[in-house]
């Protein structure tokens, strides 16, 4: 990931299964500012499409989704109000 | 206005109200508002303190055992908190059904806070003609 998108918030929902870590993406999601770039860690496969396609149908931008060492790394910015 | 859910719950086994729960947190990821109307077996699991027993329906008898230990082992969250996850996320009502509470002398107090109201069955359907989607699990 690239340096001027450096999260203002990591979920490390690694462990837990869906609905769970798509669940704490919304919840931060709503309490986070315009502007603020969130990275959800998971390791349930469910995440690896639903995240993406939440961020995207909610009208925010996916920065990535990124292969890490046995899970994988969501990352959104927050460009709604 | 916004797409709205209708659940309607009456199994009390695990693996029906887990895919109630599941599937409200579906429909909160897509925007929707959910009315979750609970009766007979499963407004007995939303009694006070009833919710932490794990069983599975008839169906599932033969793998209970192997079921039971992965969602031991995975540390599976129980429907009653992906149901408050929910809740904390979207805009997810629950309503313990009159007629049940009455004939098991339920009042609102035995029940779990999850249960926002009791409501009588015509209430119900009147959330229901108003939804996008209503599923009996």
């Amino acid at each position: 990931m690239a340096e001027e998108t450096k999260p203002t918030k990591i979920i490390d929902a690694r462990g837990s299964y869906c609905p769970g870590p798509l669940m704490e993406l919304i919840k931060n999601y709503k309490q986070a500012k315009t502007g603020d770039v969130i990275s959800l860690y998971s390791s349930d496969s469910g995440t690896k499409t639903d995240a993406p396609a939440w961020i995207k149908k909610s009208g925010n931008e996916l920065i990535g989704v990124y292969d890490r060492d046995g899970y994988f790394e969501i990352v959104l910015k927050k460009t709604r109000q | 206005m916004t797409d709205k859910l209708s659940l309607l719950l009456v199994s009390g086994t695990s693996d029906k109200l887990m895919a109630g729960a599941i599937i409200a947190s579906g429909a909160i990821a897509n925007d929707m508002d959910v009315d979750i109307f609970v009766s007979f077996w499963g407004l007995m699991e939303f009694r006070k303190g009833a919710a932490g027993k794990v069983k599975l329906s008839y169906d599932g008898k033969d793998i209970e055992k192997e079921v039971l230990q992965k969602m031991a082992q995975k540390k599976i969250p129980s429907w009653i908190d992906m149901i408050r996850q929910a809740k904390e996320v979207g805009n997810v009502k629950v309503y313990g059904c009159a007629m049940f509470a009455d004939l098991m002398d339920l009042k609102k107090d035995d029940l779990d806070p999850i249960i926002d109201e009791i409501i009588g069955v015509s209430q119900f359907v009147a959330m229901a003609k108003d939804s996008k989607m209503t599923l009996f699990i």
